[in-house]
């Protein structure tokens, strides 16, 4: 750590462009979207002047009985998939921890989820639930034709398999956090416990999930404020539908926006999930964040 | 020896299911690019392929599967080239300088790598109806530069702080500036560590969709997820074809995790646990 006067000056053109960046890229529009979001805007009606009106979108947004469906799916799309992540990921993650011959490539597959786009993932799923050529109905029903289930044309089986393909795509990445988190438990707590006399699961139930609390609360974190944003999905496999069974509140959001050119309210949607998420990364910050953010002021 | 005998079968049978629930999906559309046309639409479906090459040739002739492969190429290297040179000064800055605020803007930084992208899209669309980077690859770098330079200086700043400080200040005493020491004794060291910084950009940028879709209106400039994303045939949903572009999408980025898998699951989890 040098405190030399000049360097301090150093320091400070070095950060300079990275945060230029993120201030005319990110800042700048968050606060734009916050004040456009108090406006009443439409693109299709140029001549009219955007007007000031308050928190008039935000009341008409919780009054839209659209918007309390797009709520309703969102949320539970959000529980339910990223308690399904969090389960898997700490299976994903316990497995790969241990020592075996051919890790990297297990590794390596697991990670194969998480770095394809999103797009591919949501066509793959798509055709996967095909009602005439997809793998689920071939693997569930075989030959018995007459009894293939178009899953994206069913609102609940369609909302399934939304579940179903993020869980897929993300689990990994859950995994990868939880995976860091069992590598900083020292191996001797462990040993220690395993001369004792207490069991695989005594031990996983005991001593490592209590350690692995901070990794598990990250990626919970992590993926919730995630799964709040999902939008490729939604856009390839239902674009919302059936109905709007899938409608998740980003999809709703730039339907609202960019489709209908509501821009004052389509922001208001928009702004309501920043909100939501910004609570949650600030949780984070406090919660995991406090010991880094310590470390990195030392 | 009992319990290790379980023990063995369980991990076995995790591993089992964890590479087959991986991989499985992704073989589906892998043999379903192999088919040919006949076989894509029976019903019931078949699982094994005729090994026909037809649908990768139409993709290349028929689908303009080059021009979004040249475009993600050109968009992708651009943001990571860019974000890297802006990155590494303000990691360094951050990880080895007592700079006022440091804690602020790291933490800050955090928070907006979790911005959901749609509170910034319709602002940045206008800045770039301003700008005119609308419908132009520039126009789709710089937010793409903004929204990866969170995790990117992350990465680059834990790599920074656990490098021994003695060459650096050995530099510094024979009178090496800071800028001189970054270039000379702390770039050579950190190179592991922007390797796996350029990693998660390219593949942030490669795969990116949401603002792909809004800056590039004109299909000549589409980039790989959105030329995917709106796939269409002239009568009936070309699956085959989706099937052999979406390989063609996915290859670059299996290699990439073949080959630098233990450098993208330290430098994922560096902004979250480990730092």
């Amino acid at each position: 750590m040098t405190a030399h006067p000049a360097d301090r000056a150093t320091a400070r053109i070095m950060v300079c462009p990275a945060l230029l960046f993120v201030a005319v890229f990110a800042l700048y529009p968050a606060m734009d979207s916050l004040v456009l979001s108090l406006h009443r805007l439409y693109v299709s009606l140029p001549g009219l002047e955007s007007s000031f009106i308050g928190f008039d979108n935000y009341a008409e947004l919780f009054r839209d009985p659209a918007a309390r469906q797009t709520f309703i799916v969102t949320l539970g799309f959000v529980v339910l998939s990223t308690a399904l992540e969090l389960l898997l990921g700490t299976g994903i993650a316990l497995v790969i921890h241990e020592r075996f011959t051919g890790r990297g490539g297990v590794r390596a597959a697991v990670l194969i989820p998480w770095a394809i786009p999103a797009v591919v993932a949501s066509q793959m799923w798509r055709f996967l639930a095909n009602d005439q050529y997809g793998a689920l109905n071939l693997m569930f029903f075989g030959d018995r034709t007459d009894a293939y289930v178009p899953w994206l044309a069913d609102p609940w089986t369609a909302f399934g398999v939304l579940v179903a393909a993020d869980v897929w795509k993300t689990s990994s990445f859950a995994g990868l956090l939880i995976l860091a988190g069992l590598q900083s438990i020292p191996e001797e707590t462990c040993d220690a416990a395993r001369i004792d006399g207490a069991g695989a699961w005594q031990r996983f139930r005991h001593i490592t999930l209590p350690l692995l609390k901070p990794a598990l609360l990250a990626a919970l974190l992590f993926r919730t404020i995630d799964a709040f944003r999902m939008f490729d999905l939604v856009f390839v496999m239902t674009q919302g539908g059936p109905g709007d069974a899938t409608q998740v509140i980003q999809f709703y959001g730039y339907k609202t926006l960019f489709v209908e050119g509501r821009v004052g309210y389509g922001t208001a949607v928009s702004v309501t999930v920043f909100a939501a998420t910004l609570l949650l990364s600030l949780a984070y910050l406090r919660a995991v964040g406090s010991t880094l953010l310590s470390r990195a002021s030392t | 020896m009992n319990t290790s005998h379980t023990q063995r079968a369980g991990l076995f049978a995790g591993v089992l299911l964890a590479v087959l629930g991986s991989l499985l999906p992704c073989l589906w559309f892998l043999l379903t690019s192999l088919k040919s046309p006949l076989q894509i639409e029976a019903i019931p479906p078949v699982w094994w392929p005729d090994g026909n090459l037809e649908f990768y040739i139409s993709v290349f002739t028929d689908h303009h599967m080059l021009t979004y492969m040249w475009n993600s190429l050109l968009v992708a290297s651009a943001t990571t080239v860019t974000a890297l040179v802006v990155a590494t000064p303000a990691a360094y800055a951050l990880a080895r300088f007592r700079l006022a605020g440091r804690a602020w803007i790291l933490g800050g930084l955090l928070c907006v790598a979790m911005f959901p992208h749609m509170v910034i899209a319709g602002p940045v669309w206008r800045i770039m109806e301003r700008l005119g980077g609308l419908n132009t690859h520039w126009g789709l770098v710089l937010p793409y530069i903004a929204l990866t330079l969170p995790l990117a200086i992350w990465v680059l700043a834990t790599f920074f702080r656990d490098l021994p400080a003695e060459l650096e200040e050995a530099a510094r005493m024979d009178g090496c500036t800071a800028w001189q020491a970054l270039r000379h004794v702390m770039l050579p060291l950190a190179a592991p560590g922007m390797f796996t910084a350029a990693i998660l950009t390219f593949i942030y940028a490669w795969n990116e969709f949401f603002f792909a879709l809004l800056i590039l209106t004109d299909p000549g400039r589409h980039t790989l997820p959105v030329g995917l994303a709106l796939f269409q045939g002239e009568f009936t949903m070309p699956w085959g074809e989706l099937a052999a572009a979406s390989v063609v999408a996915t290859a670059p980025l299996v290699i990439v995790v073949l080959v630098c898998q233990r450098g993208i699951i330290s430098g994922l989890s560096a902004g979250a646990v480990k730092a």
